[in-house]
Order: structure tokens, then C-alpha cells, then sequence
């Protein structure tokens, strides 16, 4: 992140790390998580899972920071994220 | 009894958070490819960890349809009853386990059109109950037919031309029939709607939470409002956030705007309170 | 018969004896000539710690029973011909979701609004078939105002024994008629327990059957999370959509009932021995059936006459016995022949069955009575 000038408590913050998991058989590739994500961390992938369906991959695992909103968006609760301890 | 309560709600390697709460062995569920039920169920469940009462003091309550099929996912006490009559069930349980808190998971065609005359009654009545409403403008599992939410206009499988009927305006029925707790929110205000739901669980009286979504299978298709996705931007782009004002002033057009917020929040003495005033335990 | 007498109606007698068994939740809705249970419940319940509520119809009334007996508390309901049609689907609900609790119909004369303030008995084979698919159902009846509060009390534990819905079928004159009642002391009242696991919420599962075909209950909110519905349902309560499940809940809903037969079914007999003809009677129409019983045993003739208690499941194999040694059944009913079918069935051509119809409004003359003895 390019800043103007550093922030003063730029070496306080520390941001959060997390990584995503995907459940792959319960989902139904609505795509909502892929939509949402702030980081861009997700895009649907070709595959398909064994009910037919295109699930998302991560595609920038580094960038997650933990917001968890593919969590709470997913309506069949298959993708959550873990949070990495520093 | 340990509170299940307590812990955070972290996800561990190949356990989604909400395992505990979630029927697994049921899994995956049977809601339609971008039905966003699941997300409404989803933040349910996560109200009843965040609200750090003890799992085993909820249950819950639901009814016929696409929404009330949520019933048997949660893996806690739940009751699926018959059309439209949810509300009185969750009465008589509420009445047998006062300390417990009801929760009734279903849909509009059930609360409001079958259900509609129980559902006011139990709102005059100031039960402690917390209801979800999942709107989505239809009756979803039998194919779309026209409900007492569906907008004017509106293309359903029995108004092929057109719905002719007004449709509710249910934060304002709510508020009318004596709710203490009012608030709409849309599927895309996913945090909110889970604070909300924690704030209805903690609410002593009846608290009503609709929840705007759509039917993508039946509903959208049929009004060409395009795919789930599709759907859930627009309502992004359409829906306003006006907390406090005056339920008749909550619209709800789903080609113009979709007013959401917190429209009511005020006490009143509970079906409990009165009663014991009045009939104070003898025994 | 020890107990402090009472002159009370029969409507207040059911609802003291509901009080007695351990009712301590009435969700009900006013209608002639039930309206008298529910007030009497009103009064009563609170000064027993219970609660009664007063619904916004009797579909919601049932439904109300149904959630205050999942969560614990014995409930009731009382109603007559038009709320008991209303709450025939929730009704089914009890019998899927097997929910112990009482229905009292105080039967009146119909159909549709008929006659409110006049009795009959034209609920009988609604009460067996009134809900839809196929299901089996306890339903007793009661004479007078002693005999209901001692069925009220049989109805409640039954319903806990066997884990369903019981039918009260009583009538508009005996729920109005004011009778001495002895109401025995508590400790004198037998009262079945709820049969509640002692399996842990690991090994529990919501409708695995005992050998009596009744799967033990338990408390909500304890942990075990159990999940009821009325769809069609497998051993652990989740909805199971295919023939074989549907199988194997029927069977068991309905053996449940029949395997029992012996237990459930209570009949009287009166003068039967050496009748040559038996009166079939329950209900209201008992009172007349016995004085004919003595006119026509005046006149010689050799008349006998089988009370029935229990109404549903069926007297059969009582009838069956009595069709080889008898010349023919007199059913006096206060409808156009529906227990009287079931007789006529039972007795498979051994016996003559004669129904003494009466369209409602008022019970039988015991002449009517004779008179079908006599033809016979």
C-alpha cells in the first residue's frame, strides 16, 4: 500500500492474516463469495464439483485478511476461513 | 452444563465454524443454487453463537416451504409444523418453557398469508418470540404462486398476467399488531441482520426480523430479474438504510427501492408479565 | 366409591377431572356447548400453576397443545362439531409427531352450524377418519357426568401410554346435564408418567420404538436435540421422502394402536349372557338403551346390551363373539348410522344389525328402542 506519509502507529497495526477453505461438495457456485471479497482473493474456477456445479478457487491465498464475509454470505456454508496466527 | 457459547467462532482445519450448530449429516441442504436462505440460516446461526446464551436454551420453530426446511438443518430442538401455524405452536411451547427462547424460521407465504391471522394475534399478545421472516415475494417450494408479499405487477405461475393485488407492508403490520421489535433487512446485509437477530434474541416481548430475498428459481426467472447474483447486486444498489423512521414509510419495490433498518424498538409488558399480574402463581 | 360428591355439569367434570390427571395448559376456543370446559379451565388453572390461553381459532388452539406438550406440560383442548373439523389437520400433526394430549368434542348437532345448543352423535367416524391419510386413533365416550370424568382421566393416560392424541367424544347433554359426581381423593387417581429415555443424547434417537411400539420422550432444551416434523420420518426424526419409510412409519403408527388392542379397548356388558339380542350403545343414547334393556326384559324378551367406553379402536373382537351366540344388534344412535356400519361389519352376517337412526336435536325415547328390539 503506497502512503503519502507513514502513519504514526504504522508499525502497531498489524493486518490480519487468513486462509480460505472451501468446502467443495456442498457448493452450488452462486458465486456471491468471488463478488464480495474485498481482496479478491476468489474467481470461479472450471472445475466442476461432483454435483456438476463451478466452485471458486482461491486464486490470491496471500491477500485474505480475515474479514469473513465469504463465510457469512455463503448460503451453503462451504467456504470458511481460518485465522493464521503471526 | 459447559456454554457453548463462549468460545470464538474460528474455523479449524476441514470444520466450518458453525458445525455445531449444523445438522452435517443433512448436508447439502436442498435450497436452490443461489437461494439465499442458507445465508439467512447461516446468520441465524451465527446470532445464536454471538448472543452467548447457552445453545441448549434455543429452539426453534418452523413452518411449509422452502424457508421453513430450516428447521431440520439446526442441530438443536426444532419443530416442523404445518402451514401456518408456526407461531401458535412456538405459543404453547414458549408457554410450557418460559425461560427457553422460540425461534420461528419461516416464510412469507407461511407467516403472513396462511398464517397471517395468527401471526397479529401473537403480535397483540407481546410473546417473547423472535420471528424471521424470509420474504421472497412467492411461494417458493410449490412454484411460484402468488403470495400476500408478491409486488404489484409481479409475474407468478397462478397471475401469469400479472399480480393485481396489493401486496403487505409487513414491518408496518408488525408494528400495528403490537411488536416490540421491527426491522427489515436485505440477504446482502449479512452483519446486520446478524446483529439484529441478536438484539431480537436479547429483546423480551415479539420481535419480527423480515429478511428481503428472492426466489431465483421460481420468482426471478418468471420477472426476469436475471440470475441470484444479478438479484443480490440489484437489491446492493436499490436498498437504503433508514433506521428509526415510521414503518408505513418502509418501501418496498423491488424495481425501486428497498428501505431497510431498525424501524421499531420499544418495551412492553410481555405476555408473561401481564399474566402474572393479573393471575399471580398461586402454587 | 370413597371421594367427596359433587353436583356439578359434565362439562366442568372433565375439566376438573383434566386437572386432576396433571393438565396444566388449556389452549382452547368458545364454542356452545364446549365453551363451559374451557371457562372452568380458566378459572382453574392458574390456582394450580397452570396457564390457559385463549387462541384466535381452534386450528391455532391445536397447535398451541401440541407445542405445550412437546415442551412438557400435559395439555388440552375442548371443542364441538365446527372446531373440531378446523383442527383435524393438526390433529394429524399430533399423530405423526406423536404428541400426547386430549381432544374433548362435545358433539352437537350438524352439520355445518346445525343446531349449537342440541346434541348428537354425528362426529363418530370423523373422529376415526377426520384427518387425512392413513392413521389410528384412541377416542372414548362417556354417558354421564361421573362416567366423563373418569374417561377424561383414562383419555390423559392413555394418551402419555401410547404417545398420541386421544379423543374425548361426549355429547352436547351430557357436557350440559348436572349429576352427582364423586371426585376420589388424588392419591386414589392413577396417573400414567410420560415415559421419558434414560439413553444419553448420543444413543437417543427420537422414534426408535420400545417393544410396545411407543419410542420414549424427552425434555426440550436438555441437549438432545431432536428435530419432529410432519413430513414422513425415519428412527432419527429427519424427513425421509420415499415408500419405504413411509412403510415402515405406517406400519408402526398403526400397530402401535392395534398390537394394543387388548389394553386400550373397554367395553361393559350388561345382561349379556343369555341375550338373544344386544343393544350396541355409547354415549347419550346409553341412558334410554337401558330402559328399553328393562322394558324389553319385562316383556320377556331376552335383551342384553354392550356400552361401549371405548369407541375407537373398535370393539371387534367383543362384537365378533357376540354375533355367533346373538340373533341380532340394536344400534340407537343419534346420527344416520355410523357405529352401526362398524357393527354390521363386525358381525360379518352372523348376526342382524339394526340401526335406530335419529337426526339430532334431541336423544331417544327408550319406545323407539323397543320398539327395533321388538322387530327383532
Amino acid at each position: 500500500m503506497k502512503y503519502w506519509r507513514k502513519p504514526l502507529d504504522y508499525e502497531d497495526i498489524k493486518i490480519p492474516r487468513g486462509k480460505v477453505s472451501i468446502i467443495e461438495d456442498r457448493c452450488k457456485g452462486c458465486s456471491f463469495c468471488v463478488e464480495y471479497c474485498p481482496r479478491n482473493v476468489l474467481e470461479m474456477s472450471e472445475y466442476f464439483n461432483k454435483k456438476g456445479y463451478h466452485i471458486p478457487y482461491i486464486k490470491n491465498p496471500g491477500d485474505c485478511v480475515n474479514c469473513n464475509f465469504c463465510e457469512v454470505i455463503c448460503p451453503e456454508f462451504a467456504i470458511y476461513i481460518e485465522k493464521l496466527e503471526e | 452444563m459447559k456454554k457453548q457459547g463462549d468460545e470464538e467462532l474460528n474455523g479449524m482445519p476441514g470444520r466450518h465454524p458453525l458445525s455445531s450448530l449444523l445438522r452435517e449429516d443433512r448436508m447439502p441442504h436442498i435450497w436452490c443454487p443461489g437461494c439465499d436462505i442458507g445465508t439467512v440460516f447461516s446468520s441465524c446461526l451465527t446470532a445464536i453463537h454471538e448472543s452467548k446464551i447457552d445453545y441448549n436454551n434455543f429452539a426453534m420453530v418452523s413452518g411449509i416451504g422452502c424457508t421453513g426446511r430450516a428447521a431440520g438443518y439446526i442441530k438443536l430442538d426444532s419443530f416442523h409444523t404445518t402451514h401456518g401455524r408456526a407461531i401458535p405452536f412456538a405459543t404453547g411451547l414458549k408457554i410450557a418453557k418460559p425461560r427457553m427462547k422460540i425461534i420461528v424460521f419461516s416464510g412469507d407465504g407461511d407467516l403472513f398469508t396462511i398464517g397471517g391471522n395468527h401471526f397479529i394475534h401473537a403480535a397483540r399478545r407481546n410473546i417473547d418470540l423472535t420471528v424471521i421472516c424470509v420474504n421472497n415475494f412467492t411461494y417458493g417450494m410449490t412454484g411460484g404462486q402468488v403470495a400476500s408479499t408478491t409486488p404489484f405487477n409481479s409475474k407468478t405461475s397462478t397471475t401469469p398476467q400479472g399480480n393485481f393485488e396489493k401486496p403487505f407492508n409487513l414491518p408496518y403490520m408488525a408494528a400495528a399488531a403490537g411488536a416490540v421489535y421491527v426491522s427489515r433487512w436485505t440477504t446482502l446485509h449479512v452483519r446486520r441482520l446478524t446483529g439484529s437477530i441478536v438484539e431480537a434474541f436479547n429483546k423480551k416481548g415479539f420481535s419480527f426480523i423480515e429478511v428481503v430475498s428472492s426466489c431465483p428459481t421460481s420468482f426471478g426467472r418468471r420477472n426476469k430479474l436475471g440470475s441470484p447474483l444479478d438479484i443480490i447486486q440489484h437489491f446492493h444498489k436499490i436498498s437504503v438504510i433508514q433506521n428509526g423512521i415510521h414503518p408505513k414509510d418502509a418501501n418496498l419495490d423491488i424495481s425501486k427501492e428497498i428501505v431497510v433498518g431498525k424501524f421499531v424498538d420499544t418495551e412492553a409488558p410481555t405476555f408473561f408479565d401481564l399474566l402474572e399480574k393479573i393471575y399471580p402463581p398461586e402454587m | 366409591m370413597e371421594g367427596t360428591e359433587h353436583f356439578i355439569m359434565g362439562d366442568v367434570a372433565c375439566a376438573e377431572a383434566a386437572i386432576a390427571s396433571g393438565c396444566r395448559f388449556f389452549a382452547g376456543y368458545p364454542i356452545t356447548p364446549a365453551t363451559e370446559i374451557a371457562e372452568r379451565m380458566a378459572k382453574r388453572l392458574p390456582q394450580v400453576g397452570g396457564v390457559y390461553i385463549q387462541m384466535e381459532d381452534e386450528m391455532a388452539s391445536m397447535a398451541a397443545v401440541l407445542g405445550a406438550s412437546w415442551g412438557g406440560l400435559k395439555s388440552m383442548t375442548a371443542t364441538s362439531g365446527p372446531g373440531f373439523s378446523l383442527m383435524m389437520e393438526n390433529i394429524g400433526l399430533g399423530i405423526v409427531m406423536e404428541v400426547p394430549c386430549v381432544v374433548v368434542n362435545v358433539q352437537r348437532a350438524g352439520p355445518s352450524t346445525g343446531l349449537p345448543t342440541l346434541c348428537a352423535q354425528g362426529d363418530m367416524m370423523q373422529a376415526r377418519w377426520g384427518s387425512h391419510g392413513h392413521y389410528e386413533i384412541i377416542a372414548l365416550s362417556a354417558s354421564s357426568p361421573q362416567e366423563l370424568f373418569d374417561v377424561t382421566i383414562k383419555a390423559f393416560n392413555l394418551s402419555e401410554k401410547y404417545r398420541l392424541p386421544v379423543l374425548i367424544m361426549t355429547d352436547e347433554v351430557v357436557g350440559h346435564m348436572a349429576e352427582k359426581v364423586i371426585i376420589p381423593p388424588s392419591n386414589r387417581i392413577e396417573i400414567y408418567p410420560r415415559r421419558i429415555t434414560k439413553l444419553p443424547p448420543e444413543e437417543y434417537l427420537p422414534y426408535l420404538p420400545d417393544e410396545d411400539m411407543v419410542a420414549p420422550m424427552v425434555g426440550i432444551g436438555e441437549g438432545y436435540h431432536i428435530h419432529s416434523t410432519g413430513l414422513t420420518h425415519d428412527k432419527k426424526g429427519y424427513p425421509v421422502i420415499s415408500a419405504p419409510v413411509q412403510k415402515e412409519m405406517i406400519d408402526r403408527l398403526v400397530c402401535k394402536i392395534r398390537n394394543n388392542v387388548d389394553d386400550i379397548v373397554e367395553y361393559q356388558e350388561i345382561e349379556t349372557a343369555d341375550a338373544e339380542i344386544i343393544i350396541v350403545a355409547y354415549g347419550i343414547s346409553v341412558r334410554p338403551a337401558q330402559k328399553a334393556l328393562e322394558l324389553a326384559r319385562e316383556k320377556g324378551i331376552k335383551c342384553g346390551m354392550l356400552k361401549l367406553t371405548t369407541i375407537w379402536p373398535f370393539a371387534e373382537k367383543k362384537i365378533i363373539e357376540l354375533a355367533s351366540q346373538v340373533k341380532g344388534f340394536v344400534v340407537p344412535e343419534i346420527n344416520y348410522g355410523q357405529i352401526s356400519l362398524e357393527v354390521e361389519r363386525c358381525s360379518a352376517g352372523h348376526a342382524k344389525t339394526i340401526l335406530v337412526k335419529h337426526a339430532g336435536g334431541a336423544i331417544f325415547n327408550p319406545d323407539e328402542i323397543l320398539e327395533a328390539v321388538e322387530k327383532l
